[in-house]
């Protein structure tokens, strides 16, 4: 992931973030999300930054934890992040060929999640706790129920239009 | 206080944290893997240590505290088929290449794979993982193979209780969870300062000491070739274990024989530069104190240390000594004085091998500082105490019976001022006897500073040298030399000589030493065999080495002189961009 690493991370932001949490070791899931929540990912130099600057942590560990939870991404994310539910409601009904659309639509390349121009960035979720609306698509934060492969293309066009 | 019965025998216990201590107190035994005496007892990873527990049913002995009136049987068929079921998962997916492992003969999941009659066919009934992960060669000091990882966590425990630098973390989750360094990360370009205990505390070959021996052994058969080399203070009292003598045993006659057996054409004694370096380090200590320098000086014989100051502490690398390590001081010495006094030693012909009970040293020889013009090195190769033992095995040396005898000249002579650098503390008292000689001009009757001796990780110690008082802090660990800087960088620090080895109890417990799993009473053991080296022996302060007087009134004149400078001391500098990409800086 190094060569994905640009220098957005500021010292300044950091210094904030962890002053906002006491430089506590126990807070660092809620570092973390701080971060990814200004950057949408964990840069290497942010984990670094933490893992010196807080008291029982070190880059490794704090590596350690990123990497533990589904919640946290390495790699940069798009703009807009689809997510796909492939919980068991959302199965049975058909998320699998939307999914397909989804991956068709955006041109994903093999074993990536992000599109190569930054806009798009395709996860598969488990239960959403939406399965009456089965099957789901969120694309930030923004809940799309009931999908077919037609229905999504439209709603990705749409999207794609807006950003040219 | 208590009673308990384990396997019908009545056990009593006192304040043991676990029953797994009860019983290993009172003749039985249970296998482990992830227990270790010196680091985090409960921490119940590999399950190996299960025992039936009368209303209990099964439970992990570390992690379970002792009882009044319990019951307790370590050898059930219950028990018997769980650590069986434990062993043949470990070795589904395990890398199973036993022969051309560095750990075999010392793997405990080897060990315990012959005791519980594993066979083949247990092993073949699960799906072995696919994928073969790479294996970390990058670092001069260490090598880890992530295959041969059984996830006990001893590594990771091991670097943060002991150095508080967390190098190794668990990563992932589940079935994909990895032991590894940061991000992408390799050792070499981790904050790794190569001390080797994580190495050390590993039931399996996943970390092992990086091996040169075949490198020497090409030496050594080179007719061409005239190989020198040198051992440390700490090798002496533990390479024994590795033929059966008990830990702390003296074999530096031995030794010196049976590297002359090897092929090994001049054998001196890194003690020889031992002594040199308190020469050097004391008249570089009486200079700050009296000239203002920058104090508390920080010793320098710790390769570990010093890289933990050039990548943590970059800003207080003026208080570390500018002395080499003795290793390093002899490797200049021998390069510059050998052809000199041995003709037939020529430059390009001479090939300079240290022996180590240290990993970090290996890293140490490869600075660039200790860089030569034609680009190799002045020391070509460093072996540590395991590595040489087992050379010596191979070599079908009886290294219990051989005829001692003395190392060469001119740098063979030592003093029991160096004999003790090899433990937290020596170095410090080796400084204060040749201090106080210079300082007062009288003679040092009690030379023994029990202060300075013992096992803590931290002591601090007050000198009176006639009416100058000093105070001088020795600690081992990195973690409490961490905590040194802090005090350090708040002005709360009240000694002029701070003497720090990263492994616990200094080098007779190197990450190079003989496996003894952080054995506190094998350390012990080692320590006093020094500490008898330095009794029994004729010279006990440094400045009396005859070889170390004739070195000066030949050739280095006096001590911080500019050709001592030349030889004897060295640079440091920030290494923060090998390992870092951080942001503020």
């Amino acid at each position: 992931m190094s060569e994905t690493v640009n220098s957005k991370v500021d010292f300044q932001t950091m210094e904030e973030i962890l002053k906002s949490f006491d430089y506590k070791k126990s807070y660092l899931i809620a570092m973390l999300q701080k971060v990814q929540a200004i950057y949408k990912y964990l840069p290497e130099e942010a984990m670094t930054y933490i893992g010196e600057h807080v008291d029982g942590l070190s880059p490794a560990t704090v590596f350690g934890v990123a990497t533990f939870y589904a919640q946290f991404s390495l790699e940069p994310k798009g703009k807009y992040e689809i997510k796909v539910c492939d919980g068991t409601a959302c199965h049975v009904r058909g998320s699998l060929p939307v999914l397909n659309a989804i991956k068709e639509k955006i041109k994903l390349e093999e074993g990536k999640f992000t599109t190569k121009d930054g806009l798009f960035t395709l996860e598969i979720v488990s239960c959403l706790g939406a399965c009456g609306l089965a099957p789901v698509v969120v694309i930030n934060e923004k809940v799309y129920p009931q999908m077919t492969p037609d229905a999504i293309t439209i709603i990705l066009d749409t999207l794609m239009k807006e950003e040219q | 206080m208590g009673k308990m019965i384990i396997n019908g025998k009545e056990c009593e216990f006192t304040n043991e944290r676990n029953i797994l201590e009860v019983i290993r107190k009172n003749g039985f035994n249970v296998p482990t893997f992830c227990y270790r005496p010196d680091l985090t007892k409960d921490f119940g990873a590999c399950r190996m240590c299960v025992v039936e527990i009368d209303g209990r049913m099964i439970q992990a002995s570390c992690t379970t505290p002792p009882a009044e009136g319990m019951v307790v049987k370590t050898n059930t068929e219950k028990v018997r088929s769980i650590r069986k079921t434990i062993l043949k998962l470990l070795l589904a997916n395990h890398d199973r290449e036993c022969t051309t492992c560095d750990k075999s003969g010392t793997c405990e999941l080897q060990k315990y794979s012959e005791e519980y009659g594993i066979t083949d066919a247990d092993v073949k009934k699960f799906v072995q993982r696919k994928e073969n992960l790479p294996v970390d060669n990058s670092a001069y000091t260490l090598v880890r193979d992530p295959n041969k990882c059984i996830l006990c966590g001893a590594c990771v425990r091991a670097c943060e209780e002991h150095q508080g630098l967390s190098v190794l973390a668990f990563t992932n989750r589940g079935s994909k969870t990895v032991v590894q360094p940061m991000v992408d990360k390799d050792l070499a370009h981790s904050e790794c300062i190569g001390c080797g205990q994580c190495a050390a505390v590993c039931p399996t070959g996943a970390l092992t000491v990086k091996s040169y021996t075949e490198q020497v052994w090409d030496e050594l058969m080179n007719p061409e070739k005239k190989v020198v080399v040198q051992f440390a203070p700490a090798v002496r009292v533990a390479i024994g274990e590795m033929f059966g003598i008990e830990p702390g045993e003296n074999m530096t006659e031995k030794l010196n024989a049976a590297l002359r057996a090897l092929g090994f054409d001049l054998v001196f004694d890194t003690n020889f530069s031992a002594d040199l370096t308190i020469m050097e380090e004391a008249t570089e200590f009486l200079g700050r104190l009296n000239n203002g320098g920058k104090l508390p000086l920080f010793t320098s014989c710790c390769p570990g240390w010093v890289k933990f100051l050039e990548l943590k502490h970059p800003d207080m690398l003026d208080h570390l000594s500018t002395c080499r390590s003795p290793q390093a001081m002899m490797g200049s010495i021998i390069r510059e004085y050998i052809p000199q006094y041995y003709p037939e030693f020529k430059p390009e012909n001479l090939v300079s091998v240290s022996i180590m009970p240290c990993t970090g040293k290996k890293a140490e020889a490869r600075r660039d500082e200790f860089k030569r013009a034609d680009g190799s090195y002045e020391i070509d190769y460093v072996l540590t105490t395991q590595e040489i033992a087992r050379m010596i095995k191979s070599a079908g040396i009886d290294i219990k019976n051989i005829k001692p005898e003395k190392a060469d000249s001119p740098f063979g002579k030592y003093t029991g001022a160096a004999t003790i650098f090899g433990v937290s503390g020596g170095v410090a008292e080796a400084a204060a006897r040749t201090a106080y000689e210079v300082v007062t001009g009288q003679e040092l009757k009690d030379v023994v500073i029990n202060d300075m001796r013992g096992t803590n990780r931290v002591k601090t110690v007050e000198l009176d040298l006639n009416g100058t008082h000093l105070k001088v802090k020795i600690v081992n660990t990195i973690k409490e030399a961490e905590k040194c800087m802090r005090e350090i960088k708040e002005g709360k620090a009240d000694y002029q000589l701070l003497e720090v080895m990263a492994c616990p109890g200094g080098c007779i417990n190197g990450g190079g030493q003989p496996m003894s799993c952080n054995d506190s009473e094998i350390k012990e053991k080692r320590a006093r065999g020094l500490y008898k080296d330095d009794e029994t022996g004729e010279l006990r302060k440094s400045h009396k080495n005859p070889d170390v007087q004739e070195l000066y009134n030949k050739h280095l004149e006096a001590p911080n002189s500019h050709k001592a400078h030349e030889l004897l001391h060295t640079t440091y500098s920030n290494k923060r961009k090998d390992c870092y990409i951080s942001v503020g800086e």
